[in-house]
């Protein structure tokens, strides 16, 4: 167990190397002047603004530098914010995202096995047919279009009201997170009914199934430990991908309901070319990502006894 | 007939099963429901710690006296001597003040300085003894030096380090030529600064108003280590507000500063920057649900906004937009009969009632836009500019022309650069369709991001681009100096001797009708010579709360304005 941890942990790290790597040569490649702005420069501001980012050095020594940095936790000066750290742009952002993923993931992983489980009971009968509806306008339609229409059905709902029975946008406070984080989680939890309905339905005709039935075991047991610890296995495997994905592509939420988190920047910097955030922003992205990756496996094992790690 | 019976008791006992797991699954869903709850709870708390605490404060609080508004994005720089952007722009202009300001009709008013003369040679400023700092420090004519030459210190890098080449020795300091000490801005006595120009001036006065020339305090300033503006810390106020809480990507809370000198002019208490975005749905919604007191309406939610019956404000916010030709050797938009031939094929008037359809533009006449002062009135009334009306025959007798000149026989297709955003997406379509319909030439659309668009524009990689121009200052050659030969900005290289002496004229004389006429002259150049084709000036509408009063919108400065603004009882 131990030696499967490092040894995947030590893969991990080849990986955000790699990831590294390839997003600086491939951002570095891109069309487009970082340094440029409104107003034209002149040369000596501009070989003054090339010597603060180290852009007056050949690419291969620039590559050598932010490896360096690398190592060291330090992803250097934003070009955009110019006062701002790109390690305190994760900092203070990154909780943010994550509070608001979280939260997604919870509905999206809890309301998925749920309602998951129901289709499953009730197959092809009106509950079934209801859920797997909307679970396919939950797959098909993308979440910027949920985020409008969640924000225009809580400002008429406050209307109606007369008060703000839910922030229609903005951060602080619970109220704030509910409704985006449940925007945000929609699409996965549409994807993990599915996945959970199809699991569920192969495990009900499964020989373990009936023997436990023929041994008279209870109606619920068989349900609990039997059915839903075996269906939900798949569930666990795509989870951890789903956690990053809704941690980094939240970006559009984000936008829409004016939430603080690190999304925004991470597409933004893209946009405006922000060498340093790009390369902060990917690099913690992607170890989070591989990180879950790991983390997930691990848990794997802990669920099912049968997958032995090695 | 026992199988049968078999199949039925398994059924029932099925039944029996699906009750059981339907109460199980019940169950897990009510422990859902606890679960998640218990989990938002702990996110509460933490959400407490890292944030601001209290939820969505109303749009106006008579209570405390306090308003809150929304920002389009966080602000870039407070660091006044490399802020650059309009939003950076909005917020100096509520937490500082310089030696002059503009008051609510958009006139000069006097700031930190009581009073001042300015003649050809140079300036001398007598600043108030009750200007202060936030931390109750009198303002000193040294903390201007300080902010010129750090605003011209190569090592700086600002990028608006041009606009104090005014001062003496200005541009030869940004260029490494001669040492900071040298340019000529001195402080005679804590309370005299004086400037030398570098030649006369005629608008210096408007120039203070702007955000590089506001004061920087030399030892606060060395104290933030680099990190100045950076944070409510980092920042020392001069203004009429002070920020007093700055939650990045989030709020910024804007307090009345206590030692600033003018306490009269300011009404209320407290500004909230409640949200951070810049969807322009996200804002009509906020505004809506009346938690914020402005907001700007797009072409898309006019509709909706006319249908709440709000009062809509209209605003020309000063920019033009125009599609520029590239001058360059070798390019078929260098020809003359060519550029008026594609004048002619198009219409702004169209393109703006037609096609884009944004609320409150105007059509493009002028380089020069309405708002600019001449010399008794305004500019464009004193000299209207001449317009061309779509000519189609004319249009191709020049493209004929242009055509026999270049020694082509079909033209090749044109470039077109533009940005990438919804408005300037129809406008590229527009020209792409009344080229091709009325001249027969193929225009290739070349859509950019912003930084990549800039960097095109400057190697010369295009035959058209849609370009604009935003007033630094309020004096038409904020305008005027764009197409001189030597200015980098003008990213066309339209480079015209008859121009470039008009430029020289309106920046070395100090009367308004030689200035005036020169930039008659300039606006009689780019039309005969047709540099540019005018498109549109940009307008604004915009609603805002009916007990929030008078807010300012500013052509120059800070943009929009709230210092003057109370709440109607």
């Amino acid at each position: 167990m131990l030696r499967y941890s490092l040894k995947r942990l030590l893969q991990g790290l080849v990986t955000v190397f790699l990831i590294a790597t390839a997003t600086f040569f491939a951002m570095h490649s891109v069309p487009g002047d970082p340094l440029a702005g409104d107003k034209a420069l002149t040369e000596r501001i501009r070989a003054n603004l090339e010597a603060k980012y180290g852009l007056d050095q050949p690419l291969m020594t620039q590559y050598g530098i932010f490896l360096g940095n690398l190592v060291q936790g330090d992803f250097g000066i934003s070009y955009t914010q110019e006062n701002r750290r790109v390690n305190d742009i994760i900092r203070e952002h990154f909780p943010v995202s994550a509070t608001l993923g979280i939260l997604a993931v919870a509905f999206a992983g809890l309301g998925g096995v749920l309602w998951g489980a129901l289709t499953a009971l009730y197959r092809n009968r009106w509950p079934d047919m209801a859920i797997m509806l909307a679970v396919i306008l939950g797959i098909s339609v993308p979440s910027f279009v949920f985020a409008a229409l969640g924000q225009l059905l809580l400002v008429q709902v406050n209307g109606w009201l007369g008060f703000s029975l839910l922030p229609v946008a903005g951060w602080g406070t619970v109220a704030h997170m509910l409704i985006p984080s449940l925007v945000l989680g929609l699409g996965t939890m549409a994807y993990l009914t599915r996945l959970m309905r199809s699991s569920m339905l192969e495990i009900v005709g499964s020989d373990f199934v009936r023997t436990a039935k023929s041994k008279g075991l209870s109606a619920s047991r068989i349900f609990t430990h039997h059915q839903l610890r075996n269906a939900i296995l798949p569930v666990v495997t795509v989870l951890g991908p789903a956690i990053a994905a809704i941690a980094t592509g939240g970006f559009v939420v984000e936008m829409v309901f004016a939430i603080p988190g690190l999304g925004r920047y991470f597409v933004q910097a893209v946009q405006q070319l922000d060498y340093t955030v790009i390369m902060g922003t990917t690099v913690f992205y992607g170890a989070f990502l591989v990180f879950m990756v790991i983390v997930v496996d691990l848990l794997y094992g802990w669920i099912d006894p049968r997958v032995r790690l090695e | 007939m026992s199988l049968t019976v078999a199949q039925a008791s398994d059924r029932r006992g099925d039944a029996a099963f699906n009750r059981s797991a339907a109460r199980q699954l019940g169950l897990f869903g009510l422990a859902t429901l606890i679960g998640l709850a218990a989990l938002m709870w702990g996110l509460n708390l933490l959400a407490s710690l890292t944030a601001t605490a209290g939820g969505a404060p109303p749009a106006v609080d008579a209570a405390n006296n306090a308003i809150t508004v929304m920002l389009a994005e966080e602000p870039p720089q407070l660091d006044s001597t490399r802020a650059t952007d309009q939003v950076s722009g909005l917020v100096l202009g509520h937490v500082m003040e310089g030696l002059l300001r503009y008051d609510q009709r958009g006139e000069l008013a006097p700031g930190v300085a009581e009073h001042w003369r300015i003649d050809e040679t140079g300036a001398t400023f007598r600043l108030r003894a009750d200007a202060r700092w936030s931390d109750g420090q009198p303002i000193t004519a040294h903390d201007f030096v300080f902010a010129w030459r750090l605003g011209l210190d190569p090592a700086n890098a600002s990028q608006y380090a041009f606009i104090l080449y005014p001062i003496k020795n200005g541009e030869a300091v940004n260029q490494g030529r001669l040492p900071l000490t040298e340019l000529g801005a001195r402080a005679v006595d804590a309370r005299t600064l004086e400037v030398a120009f570098e030649r006369p001036i005629a608008f210096f006065d408007k120039l203070t108003a702007f955000a590089t020339y506001l004061p920087v305090r030399e030892d606060f300033y060395r104290a933030a280590e680099g990190r100045y503006g950076a944070g409510a810390d980092q920042l020392l106020y001069s203004g009429p507000f002070a920020i007093t809480s700055w939650v990045h990507g989030q709020s910024l809370q804007l307090d009345r500063n206590p030692h600033y000198w003018d306490q009269a002019r300011v009404r209320l208490d407290r500004i909230s920057v409640g949200y951070i975005t810049s969807d322009p749905n996200t804002r009509l919604n906020l505004f809506k649900d009346e938690k914020i007191v402005m907001t700007g309406l797009t072409a898309e939610n006019l509709n909706s906004a006319l249908e709440q019956r709000w009062r809509i404000h209209r605003f020309m916010d000063g920019s033009i937009f125009y599609l520029e030709f590239n001058h360059r050797e070798g390019r078929p938009t260098r020809n003359l009969n060519f550029r008026k031939a594609l004048a002619l094929a198009q219409d702004s008037g169209e393109l703006v009632y037609k096609v884009t359809k944004a609320p409150g533009y105007l059509p493009g006449e002028s380089l020069f836009p309405r708002f600019l002062d001449g010399v008794h009135g305004k500019f464009r009334d004193e000299h209207p500019a001449r317009v061309r009306q779509m000519d189609l025959r004319a249009a191709r007798a020049h493209l004929r022309q242009a055509r026999q000149e270049l020694g082509l026989d079909e033209f090749p297709p044109l470039v077109l650069l533009a940005g990438d955003n919804p408005v300037s997406n129809v406008q590229t379509e527009y020209f792409q369709a009344v080229f091709k319909r009325n001249l027969g030439l193929d225009i290739k659309i070349d859509r950019q991001i912003f930084k990549q668009r800039l960097a095109k524009m400057t190697a010369g990689d295009f035959d058209l681009v849609l370009a604009g121009w935003g007033p630094d200052y309020n004096d038409p050659l904020t305008f005027g100096d764009l197409f001189a030969s030597w200015n980098l900005n003008n990213r066309g290289r339209y480079a015209s001797a008859a121009y470039d002496r008009q430029v020289r004229i309106a920046q070395g004389a100090m009367d308004a009708p030689t200035r005036m006429a020169a930039f008659a002259e300039m606006q009689r150049i780019i039309h005969e010579d047709v540099v540019i084709i005018p498109n549109y000036e940009r307008g604004v509408a915009y609603v805002t709360h009916p007990r929030v009063k008078g807010i300012v919108r500013r052509v120059v400065g800070a943009d929009t304005d709230y210092t003057y603004a109370w709440i109607d009882p």
